[in-house]
């Protein structure tokens, strides 16, 4: 039995949110042009549009490199969170002595840290800060998520794998890791979107004149008050946070949708 | 029954086994008994009375605190035991012919190897068209079943099962105590069936090994020399009735010391 949803049903999905989208920006258009907002208050959506294709050249070159910090900082926390979770199931004291230590780097907020990293690695290397800031934030749910994912196996499987002599390594990668991938799945989609707001945080910490990055672009707009632009930016921004999020949660499906509860879609 | 040698040595031999818990709780105490070769003895009791440790011991899963498990046939357990639990316990990633093979793989032998015989253990269970198919796809039944062809890809000479059919309806509950009891015949594994219900186990068992709790121990031990295959004219016979009626005497008499 497979459930899947019906094309129209698909359809609405997608036109219904883009609907409202579309009536949004024409409210704001026409209230915009009713109202006579000045453009360093509130721009017209045509006005963003416009300084959008202006500036086409400067924004792709800025969404670049938030792009690439992300998604480095996003990979690497996926390596070494679920590495360090690895390294965790199997030996306890090695768990004992560094999770707090993670817990640590966790809840001591990023902006207070960015300035440390940023001399440690020099302002001559403002991208590299940024990626380990971005994956400071990004590494602990995936950490937290795997941990928790390889203790979730099934106990008589556990006993089963046992009772057919069943090696480490064997347990890890038949047993341990498949029952945790729900789990790594789920930390990856809100590691994804925290590496973005790393990113970004970063590097308006980094301050003037030393990032590239989108978050820049949005701090030199406002300081020239050319808010178009800003909006610009701004809208670049969201946009990315939501491919990644589509992007991880349609990897998601993917992977689970034949055997997970989670990816299994109900006709209701 | 033909090819029962009283004088061979058991397959199994429990002395004196006991089981205490960390908590105190004392699971298992001076538990006697021995199994022979290609027998099926059914443990039956109530809740807590310590026939699951029980099974865990013999599987080698815990260790008994005091007695001696003793292997005359083979001298050493068996290097192959199917284990059978109360839920299907599938990997749920992984299609049922993947679970089938998980023993053999665990072993290290290659799936080119095992299709044969995994192919043969989910026909012998009567699966051989849903070897693709997921656990979730699957009906309650069909995931026992499985679980019953993962145990018997092996060809383990014992299998145990802890209460393998209680989660199911009564009408596949019957079905699958048969198809048990044909792959038993034509197998002859040695099985050891844990059982809440005095009527499969009088059913399905040479020999019901009754038990009683708190202390964990055998009650009575009660052989049933009605031939196989048993089928629905030995469950209307006053013979079925008068075992099970003597089983509940056993355990009520247990229950009242």
């Amino acid at each position: 039995m497979r459930h899947h949803d019906t094309m129209p049903a698909r359809l609405a999905r997608f036109l219904v949110p883009a609907g409202v989208g579309l009536l949004f920006l024409g409210a704001w258009e026409l209230l915009v042009a009713t109202y006579d907002i000045p453009r360093f208050v509130l721009p017209a959506p045509s006005a963003i549009w416009e300084s959008f294709v202006q500036n086409f050249g400067s924004l792709m070159t800025s969404l670049w490199v938030t792009l690439r910090v992300t998604i480095s900082a996003f990979l690497l926390a996926v390596v070494g969170g679920v590495g360090l979770a690895i390294l965790f199931s199997q030996n306890r004291h090695v768990e004992m002595a560094l999770f707090p230590y993670a817990v640590v780097l966790q809840v001591t907020p990023v902006v207070s840290i960015a300035p440390l990293i940023l001399i440690w690695v020099g302002y001559d290397n403002v991208e590299f800060a940024l990626l380990i800031l971005a994956w400071i934030v990004a590494f602990f749910p995936i950490l937290s998520n795997t941990t928790l994912g390889l203790r979730s196996a099934d106990h008589n499987l556990r006993d089963l794998f046992r009772l057919y002599g069943a090696s480490r390594w064997q347990v890890l990668t038949e047993l341990q890791l498949p029952s945790a991938l729900p789990y790594i799945l789920a930390g990856m989609k809100i590691s994804g979107g925290l590496a973005l707001i790393g990113a970004v945080v970063a590097e308006f910490v980094a301050g003037s004149g030393s990032g590239n990055g989108l978050a820049w672009r949005i701090v030199e707009a406002g300081n020239r008050l050319d808010i178009p632009r800003m909006f610009a930016a701004l809208f670049l921004l969201s946009g990315l946070g939501i491919l990644i999020f589509f992007g991880l949660t349609l990897m998601e499906q993917r992977l689970l949708r034949r055997w997970h509860e989670s990816a299994i879609l109900r006709e209701s | 029954m033909s090819g029962k040698r009283p004088d061979a040595p058991p397959l199994l031999s429990l002395t004196g086994i006991g089981k205490t818990y960390a908590n105190g709780i004392v699971a298992l105490s001076g538990i006697d008994a021995s199994i022979r070769e290609g027998g099926f003895v059914s443990l039956v009791g109530p809740s807590g009375c310590g026939k699951s440790t029980l099974l865990r011991i013999i599987a080698g899963l815990i260790e008994a605190d005091t007695g001696t498990l003793s292997w005359p046939a083979s001298g050493t357990r068996p290097a192959d035991i199917g284990f059978v639990f109360q839920d299907a316990t599938l990997m749920p990633w992984a299609r049922a012919s993947d679970n089938v093979y998980l023993p053999l793989k665990l072993k290290g032998i290659s799936w080119k190897q095992a299709e044969p015989r995994v192919m043969d253990a989910l026909q012998r269970v009567g699966l051989a068209d849903f070897a693709n198919a997921y656990p979730r796809e699957l009906s309650g039944g069909m995931r026992m079943r499985v679980s019953i062809a993962r145990a018997l890809v092996t060809e383990p000479p014992l299998l145990l099962m802890d209460e393998p059919f209680a989660a199911l309806d009564e009408f596949t509950r019957g079905k699958l105590d048969d198809d048990l009891l044909a792959l038993w015949q034509a197998q002859r594994f040695t099985t050891v069936f844990v059982t809440h219900s005095i009527y499969e186990s009088v059913y399905l068992s040479e020999r019901v090994l009754v038990m009683g709790a708190r202390p964990g121990r055998i009650l009575a031990d009660i052989e049933i020399s009605e031939p196989f295959p048993r089928g629905h004219t030995f469950r209307e016979s006053p013979r079925y009735i008068e075992i099970c009626a003597q089983v509940s005497a056993a355990l009520r008499e247990g229950a009242a010391i």
